[in-house]
C-alpha cells in the first residue's frame, strides 16, 4: 500500500504526469470535487432565482437565457463529470487492480491519456459558458433543431453550444478508452487464482459498467459529430425542410429531430446505470463487510447486474413516449422499462438481506451504504409511474422526473460515492476522515436531501414543468409558489451541511489520524490481509 | 440505531405529505383524464406500500441488528430470492400491461369531428380554423410575417384559404371530439394541458395528431413542455372548450 509519504517522494511532473493508476484515481477524484462544487453552486443560483426571480444575483436581473445555461452547466457537469468520473474512473482506479491481485492497469499511459482527454473536455466545457454569444442552454440533452442550426435559435446556440458538442465528444473519448481499460484489466490482469464469479462485487460492477460505456458512449461520440456537421459543414442529419427560425429560411433539408434523441437516449439510458452501478457494487461490498456477513445472494447479484445492464441497452425509447414516436413501441419500451424494477428488487431485497442479523458496525461509510439503499427504493418507484407512457405523459418534463432522477441517478449515486470516499481515503490519503464529523454530516444530507426531492414530487403533481427560467406566466404555477421555495431553502440546507464534508475532508487530508494497515478488517486485496483472525 | 429512527420517520413523512397534498393535480376534463387519474392511484398505492415495506424493513433490520455481537452466516436463500423475484417481476410487467391500456389507441376520423390547426414557434401559439368550408388553404413559409398578422404564412391566393382564420388562443367545443394538429415551425416544443392530464411534443418536419374531447367547459392553461429556448417559461396560451352552442355561434362571427 502507498502511504503519504511515498507520495511526498515523487517529484511534481511525476505526480502530475503519471501512469500511476492511484495518482490517477486522485486526478479524477479532485476533477469530480471541482465539477461538483461547481455543479453545487449553479444549483444554488437557480434555486434562488427561481423564488426571488426579481431580485439580482449576476449584476442585473438574471436573464432567462443565463438562467438556462446555468441548468445546461449544471446538467452537464453533474451527469458527466460527477456521477460518470467519480465512481468508476476515480474509485476503479484507486483499487480495480489490486482487488483483482494485479499490479497495475493493463494500459497504464493509455490510463494517463484517458485522464488528460477528460481534463480537455472538462476545460472547454466551462469555455462553452464563457463563449461569446452566451453560455450553452439547450440542457445535457441538447434536442435539435435548438442545438443544430446555430446562431439564429437564440443566445447560447452559436459558440457556445459547439464547444459544448466538442466537450461531450472528447468526454466520450475518454470515457471509452478508460472503460476497454477496466475491461482488459479484469480480463488479462486478473489472478489466475481469482474465477470471474468470485471476483469482489464492485470488480464485477465496474466490469459491467465499463461493458456499458464500450457500447453507449461511441454511440454519443458518433452523434456528436453528426450534429457538428450539421452545425459547421450544412449537413443535415437532424434538422428537417421547411423551417423558419427566428424569421430566416433554414437550408438545412432531410433531417429527423427524432434521431438524435435515438442516438442520445441509446447513450443516455445506459450512462444512468453506468451512474449507479458502480455504487450498488461499493455498498454491496460496504454493507457485507460491515454486517461482518457474507453477500446475500452473491451470484443473484452478479446475474442482477447484467440483467440491468442488459435490459438497460433496450429501454432508450422511455424517454420518448410522448415525442412523436409511433405509440405503439412504447408498449414495448414500456413492458422492458418495468421489467428492469424486477432485478432492482432484488438487489434491494438482497442489501436488506445481507444486513439481516448481521453485526453492524455503523461507521460513516456504513451509514451512507444504508441511506445509499433507503434512496435507490424511494428513487427507484418514481419509476413504476414514469415507466407507463399514459401515467408519463402528464409526468414528462415536470418537476416529478425532477425528483425522480435526482434521487435514483444523483442523491443515490452520490451517497455510493461518499461511502467509497470514507472507506477508501486510507487509500487515497494515508489518514482517516473523522468519523464524528463524517456522522454529523451523513445524517445531515441524509435529511436534507430527502427534505429536497422528496416534495419536488408533489410539484409534478401540481404539472409544473422543468426547465422553466421562471414561475411567473401561469396562473396555475402561482401554487407551487410555497413548495417551490420550502425546495429553495432545503436545498442551501443540503449545500451548507457539504461544508462539514469539505472541512473535514481537507482537514483530514493533511492532519487526519494516521489509518492503520486495514482499518475496516476488510477481506478484499486492496487492504493488506493477515490482520483478521479468521481469515 | 439513529439512522433507524430516520427511517421510520421517513416512511411517516412521505404518508403525511400525500394527507396534506401540498400540491396537486387539478381536476380532469376528459374521460382519458379521469382513467388516467384511475390508474395513477393504483400505481400510488402499489409504489407506496412498497416504500413504506421498505423502508421499515430497513429500520427493522438496522435496530435489532444493534444489539447481536456475532452475524449469522447465511449466504443467500434460493427460495426465498426466487419469490421476490417473480413477484415484482409478475406485479411490474402487470402494472406496465395495465398502464398501456388507455395508451395506443388507432387514430381514426370520426364524423363532425372538428380539426383545428396549433402551430408553435419560439415563443408563441397559433391556432387555425378552416372556416365554413371545413378545409384548410395552402400555407407557405415565404409568407410568414408576425408583424403582418400571418404568423403561419396563410397563403391568399388558394380560394380554400379565404375563410380560414387564426387566433391566439384555442377555443374548442366541449362535448364533442376535437382533433388537433400540432405543427412547428423551428424548434421543438409540446403541447401540455395538464386538465387533459397529456402532452405531446411538437416536432418541426411531423404533423402530429392529438384528439380530445373535453367534457367540463372551462378555460384551460396551455403550457410549452419541452425546452424551447430562452422564452420556453413564457410560452403561454389558453384552451377555452365552450358549451358546444357558444362554440357554434363564436364559429360563425367574422374574425
Amino acid at each position: 500500500m502507498e502511504t503519504s509519504a511515498s507520495l511526498e517522494r515523487k517529484s511534481i511532473g511525476g505526480r502530475i504526469f503519471s501512469t500511476d493508476h492511484r495518482t490517477i484515481a486522485r486526478q479524477y477524484f479532485f476533477l469530480a470535487l471541482a465539477a461538483v462544487l461547481t455543479g453545487t453552486a449553479l444549483s444554488l443560483v437557480m434555486r434562488f432565482h427561481l423564488i426571488y426571480p426579481q431580485t439580482p444575483v449576476t449584476g442585473d436581473v438574471m436573464a432567462p437565457e443565463y438562467y438556462l445555461s446555468l441548468l445546461t452547466l449544471h446538467g452537464t457537469l453533474m451527469v458527466f463529470f460527477v456521477l460518470t468520473l467519480a465512481p468508476l474512473n476515480a474509485f476503479g482506479n484507486l483499487v480495480l487492480p489490486e482487488q483483482l491481485g494485479a499490479a497495475r492497469m493493463a494500459f497504464p499511459r493509455l490510463n494517463m491519456l484517458s485522464f488528460w482527454v477528460t481534463l480537455a473536455s472538462f476545460v472547454i466545457l466551462i469555455a462553452s459558458f464563457f463563449a461569446v454569444g452566451g453560455g450553452p442552454l439547450s440542457g445535457w440533452t441538447a434536442y435539435p433543431p435548438l442545438s443544430a442550426v446555430g446562431a439564429i435559435a437564440g443566445p447560447g446556440e452559436g459558440l457556445g453550444q459547439t464547444l459544448w458538442f466538442a466537450s461531450i465528444g472528447l468526454f466520450s473519448l475518454g470515457s471509452m478508452l478508460t472503460a476497454i481499460n477496466f475491461i482488459a484489466t479484469i480480463v488479462e490482469e486478473r489472478a489466475e487464482s481469482m474465477p470471474l464469479m468470485e471476483m469482489p462485487l464492485t470488480c464485477w460492477n465496474w466490469f459491467v459498467t465499463s461493458i456499458l460505456s464500450v457500447l453507449s458512449f461511441p454511440v454519443l461520440f458518433a452523434a456528436g459529430i453528426l450534429i457538428l456537421l450539421d452545425r459547421l459543414a450544412g449537413t443535415s442529419f437532424f434538422v428537417p425542410g421547411g423551417l423558419m427560425v427566428n424569421d430566416q429560411l433554414i437550408t438545412h433539408s432531410g433531417g429527423s429531430p427524432l434521431l438524435w434523441q435515438h442516438l442520445f437516449w441509446f447513450f443516455g439510458h445506459p450512462e444512468v446505470y453506468i451512474a449507479i452501478l458502480p455504487g450498488m457494487g461499493i455498498v454491496s461490498q460496504l454493507i457485507s463487510n460491515f454486517s461482518d456477513k457474507p453477500v446475500f445472494g452473491r451470484r443473484v447479484m452478479v446475474w442482477a447486474s447484467i440483467a440491468i445492464a442488459f435490459l438497460g441497452l433496450l429501454v432508450w425509447g422511455h424517454h420518448m413516449f410522448i415525442s412523436g414516436l409511433n405509440p405503439y413501441s412504447a408498449i414495448a419500451f414500456s413492458l422492458l422499462t418495468m421489467t428492469i424494477g424486477a432485478p432492482s428488487a432484488v438487489k434491494t431485497f438482497n442489501w436488506i438481506g445481507t444486513a439481516w442479523n448481521g453485526a453492524l458496525r455503523l461507521t460513516t461509510p456504513m451509514l451512507f451504504s444504508l441511506g445509499f439503499v433507503s434512496i435507490f427504493v424511494t428513487g427507484g418507484l418514481s419509476g413504476l409511474f414514469l415507466g407507463q407512457p399514459q401515467i408519463d405523459a402528464y409526468f414528462h418534463d415536470t418537476y416529478f422526473v425532477v425528483a425522480h432522477f435526482h434521487l435514483i441517478m444523483g442523491i443515490a449515486a452520490l451517497f455510493g460515492i461518499f461511502a467509497a470516499t470514507f472507506y477508501w481515503f486510507p487509500l487515497l490519503f494515508g489518514r482517516m476522515l473523522d468519523e464524528r464529523l463524517g456522522k454529523l454530516h451523513f445524517y445531515l444530507t441524509f435529511i436534507g436531501a430527502y427534505a429536497t426531492f422528496l416534495p419536488m414530487h408533489f410539484a409534478g403533481f401540481a404539472g409544473n414543468p422543468r426547465r422553466y427560467s421562471d414561475f411567473t406566466s401561469f396562473n396555475f404555477l402561482a401554487q407551487v409558489m410555497p413548495l417551490q421555495r420550502w425546495i429553495t431553502y432545503s436545498a442551501f440546507f443540503l449545500a451548507a451541511v457539504q461544508l462539514i464534508f469539505l472541512w473535514n475532508l481537507f482537514v483530514s487530508m493533511r492532519r487526519g489520524e494516521a489509518a492503520p494497515p486495514n482499518p475496516w478488517q476488510a477481506t478484499t486485496l486492496e487492504w493488506p490481509q493477515g490482520h483478521k483472525s479468521d481469515a | 440505531m439513529l439512522l433507524g429512527v430516520l427511517l421510520l420517520l421517513l416512511a411517516v413523512a412521505g404518508c403525511a405529505l400525500f394527507a396534506f397534498k401540498p400540491a396537486w393535480f387539478p381536476a380532469a376534463i376528459t374521460a382519458d383524464a379521469l382513467a388516467y387519474d384511475r390508474q395513477f392511484t393504483w400505481t400510488l398505492w402499489i409504489a407506496g406500500g412498497i416504500f413504506v415495506g421498505a423502508q421499515i424493513l430497513l429500520a427493522w433490520t438496522i435496530i435489532r441488528a444493534r444489539r447481536r455481537a456475532t452475524a449469522s452466516t447465511t449466504a443467500g436463500q434460493r427460495p426465498l430470492e426466487l419469490t421476490w423475484l417473480i413477484a415484482t417481476a409478475a406485479l411490474f410487467i402487470t402494472l406496465s400491461i395495465v398502464g398501456s391500456r388507455g395508451w395506443a389507441k388507432s387514430p381514426e376520423r370520426k364524423p363532425g369531428e372538428e380539426v383545428i390547426e396549433v402551430y408553435a414557434h419560439q415563443f408563441a401559439w397559433s391556432f387555425r380554423y378552416p372556416g365554413p368550408d371545413g378545409r384548410f388553404g395552402r400555407t407557405d413559409l415565404k409568407l410568414i410575417s408576425d408583424a403582418g398578422l400571418n404568423p403561419i404564412g396563410i397563403d391568399s391566393t388558394d380560394p380554400r384559404s379565404t375563410d380560414d382564420f387564426v387566433t391566439a388562443s384555442l377555443r374548442i367545443p366541449a362535448q364533442r371530439d376535437v382533433l388537433l394538429v400540432l405543427h412547428s415551425r423551428d424548434v421543438i416544443h409540446d403541447f401540455f394541458v395538464r386538465e387533459l392530464r397529456t402532452k405531446q411534443d411538437i416536432v418541426p418536419g411531423m404533423e402530429i395528431p392529438l384528439e380530445i374531447h373535453v367534457d367540463t367547459p372551462g378555460t384551460y392553461e396551455i403550457a410549452c413542455a419541452e425546452l424551447c429556448g430562452l422564452g420556453h417559461s413564457q410560452m403561454h396560451s389558453v384552451m377555452i372548450a365552450m358549451p358546444p352552442e357558444d362554440y357554434d355561434r363564436w364559429k360563425l362571427q367574422p374574425h
